[in-house]
């Protein structure tokens, strides 16, 4: 146990301070260096079908847990065509010597039983070389339509007792579905499971949506709307399908809204003679608060997670720059330095980064500083990459790349915070401005 | 892409019917470069007689609907002042209609932002009709940022066209 945990936290050490020198090298699209991290080699064998109508299920669950960990970029999954044991009774003891020998460092055993429909999977993770659990075996039960989040908990209970952090797996993503060419494209909110399954349409495409956001508790969702004419914020209960709008109806443009920690109180942005600027709105009174007022543009705001600042971007400098300041407005200090502009900053869950987009000479890039400004990194490097939102765990972030040309296209991508395992998440479509939601329960 | 067909069914109007199509051409094949859009206003009389001076047609195609700013600015030059002159003449004499100015940017920018630059592009754009004598209680201005560009390709001759401030005469044109 002892020594392969070793192995696992020498992995995630691995992660943090890796790209400090990459931040400087052009390109900035991190390569994994030789030797950095090896991925945990594991095998989840099919689950084992307790009930007869489990029989599928007990194969599909196995796979979905499989592909969540190997996704991470930090486990490496060993294919059941090398495996020499076979789990044919969920309770009975494991073979460790013939795990061993195929090197799997982690194994996961699972039991699945369908009665009606009810689900019920229970599962154990495995230490091999330590011959040993890896912690207490769990239990999840069901509908049966919900099998994939059972399957995701699998994976962020195995995920956390692995790498000591909570997982993000059972969580969902909030974004706007593109099709059409780019002078016509037609946009539609959607949310999916965020390995990009289960997809729901949430709006039609009659109108352009942007960049919606989830409340704290993933049960709303908040975006802007053309649908009057012109931009309004727009808050949608993503379980009712019930949507109202929150921002008045006076002609002004309304934009970039975000929720506060506390899921009562909203910002965003207005536009009124030219001038943007950022204000807060009690969700429920329609008070109107506001927090800047410049002659720039103030726009992209997001809050802390503790909900007492907020960071936001500001051409007020004569460029895209990212600021700080006091979540009731006044004194702003501006926290990046870099060559090139900033833009559309989100403060990550765990409170201690801020990811953003980077324009510099003609390449666009997500990066990663401290929120003091130090220690940036940039993670990510293509003609048009935009709009990073956190993973749950505040370890993974998913962004919006474009191709440029008339047939450009819109996709989402993710890439680990060390610059890792960049990969694009599959979409029925065309697809930008991912939102991730909160770690369901 | 039916606003430029429209053109050219003015554009073949003018070479089968009337003289003035030089500067009619001119003004199609650049777009709605301002120079030659001021000719195509100097020639209104004649190679736009189709269309009713005080018809919101007319101002799209004849006064010249749109001005162009350059990478993430606002500030109108001379050839947008010219037409946007022209506009507020129009305007004052056809005082029964509304517009609304549309603020565009290309895609060189973060989503957001886009929003913000196309609205200090609508506002530069009223702010010059205003100050022109057209009542500011005629005129909204919305933004679309960056999701509406009329130009796809990812080079500067697309880029310069779509960053741009459209005059929407109510019951007219769109784009």
């Amino acid at each position: 146990m002892k020594q392969f945990l070793a192995a696992v936290l020498v992995g995630a050490a691995a992660l943090l301070p890796a790209p400090v020198a990459l931040a400087q090298d052009g390109p900035l699209r991190i390569e994994i260096t030789d030797g950095v991290i090896e991925p945990l080699p594991f095998a989840v064998p099919d689950f084992v079908a307790e009930t007869g109508a489990a029989a599928d299920l007990s194969m599909q669950i196995a796979r979905v847990v499989a592909a969540d960990l190997s996704g991470t970029g930090l486990f490496r999954e060993i294919p059941a065509s090398a495996h020499i044991s076979r789990v044919t009774s969920f309770d009975a003891p494991v073979q460790y010597a013939d795990w061993k020998a195929i090197n799997a460092q982690a194994l996961v055993t699972g039991g699945v039983s369908v009665n009606g429909n009810r689900l019920t999977v229970r599962f154990n993770g495995y230490d091999v070389f330590g011959e040993n659990t890896l912690g207490e075996g769990l239990q999840f039960s069901g509908n049966t339509d919900g099998w994939r989040r059972m399957a995701h908990k699998v994976s962020d209970a195995i995920y956390s007792r692995v790498t000591g952090e909570s997982g993000y797996f059972d969580s969902r993503v909030v974004f706007v579905s593109e099709s059409g060419p780019k002078n016509e494209r037609r946009k539609r909110l959607a949310v999916m499971d965020y390995d990009g399954a289960n997809v729901q349409y949430l709006t039609n495409s009659s109108a352009i949506v942007l960049a919606p956001r989830f409340s704290p508790n993933g049960d709303q969702v908040l975006y802007t709307s053309y649908e009057s004419g012109f931009p309004q914020v727009h808050v949608l209960d993503i379980t009712r399908l019930q949507r109202r709008i929150l921002s008045p109806n006076d002609g002004i443009m309304s934009f970039a809204p975000r929720f506060a920690p506390d899921g009562r109180t909203v910002v965003f942005s207005q536009s009124q003679g030219g001038n943007t600027d950022i204000y807060r709105m009690d969700i429920t009174s329609g008070q109107l608060v506001r927090l800047t007022s410049a002659p720039s543009i103030e726009t992209a705001p997001s809050y802390s997670p503790d909900g007492s600042q907020i960071v936001f971007e500001s051409d007020r400098s004569g460029s895209q720059q990212l600021y700080v300041m006091p979540a009731n407005g006044g004194e702003a200090r501006r926290i990046s330095f870099g060559n090139g502009r900033y833009g559309t900053p989100v403060w990550s869950p765990r409170g201690d980064l801020v990811a953003f987009t980077k324009q510099n000479k003609g390449r666009f890039h997500i990066g990663v500083m401290r929120t003091d400004g130090s220690e940036e990194r940039l993670l990510t490097s293509s003609f048009l990459d935009e709009g990073p939102t956190w993973s749950p765990n505040g370890r993974v972030i998913m962004f919006t790349r474009e191709t440029q040309g008339a047939n450009g296209r819109a996709t989402l991508y993710s890439v680990d915070i060390s610059g890792r395992n960049l990969r694009p998440v599959r979409t029925p479509d065309g697809a930008s401005d991912p939102a991730w939601s909160p770690l369901q329960n | 892409m039916g606003i430029s067909g429209a053109k050219r069914a003015i554009c073949l109007f003018a070479v089968l019917g009337l003289a003035a199509c030089s500067n009619a051409t001119g003004w199609s094949d650049d777009g709605f470069g301002s120079g030659s859009a001021a000719g195509a206003g100097a020639g209104a009389g004649t190679g736009a007689g189709a269309l009713a001076p005080n018809s919101p047609a007319y101002f799209q195609q004849t006064i010249g609907d749109r001005v162009l700013f350059a990478v993430d600015q606002h500030d109108l030059g001379p050839e947008a002042r010219t037409i946007l002159a022209a506009q507020a003449g129009w305007l004052n004499a056809n005082p029964e209609y509304t517009l609304t100015i549309e603020g565009h940017a290309d895609e060189q920018g973060t989503r957001e932002y886009n929003l913000g630059l196309g609205a200090r592009r609508a506002n530069a754009a009223q702010e010059f009709l205003v100050s022109n004598g057209v009542a500011a209680s005629r005129i909204k201005t919305v933004s679309f940022g960056k999701e509406r560009p009329l130009e796809i390709c990812s080079a500067e001759a697309c880029y310069a066209k779509n960053r741009r401030a459209v005059t929407v005469i109510a019951g007219g044109f769109t784009s």
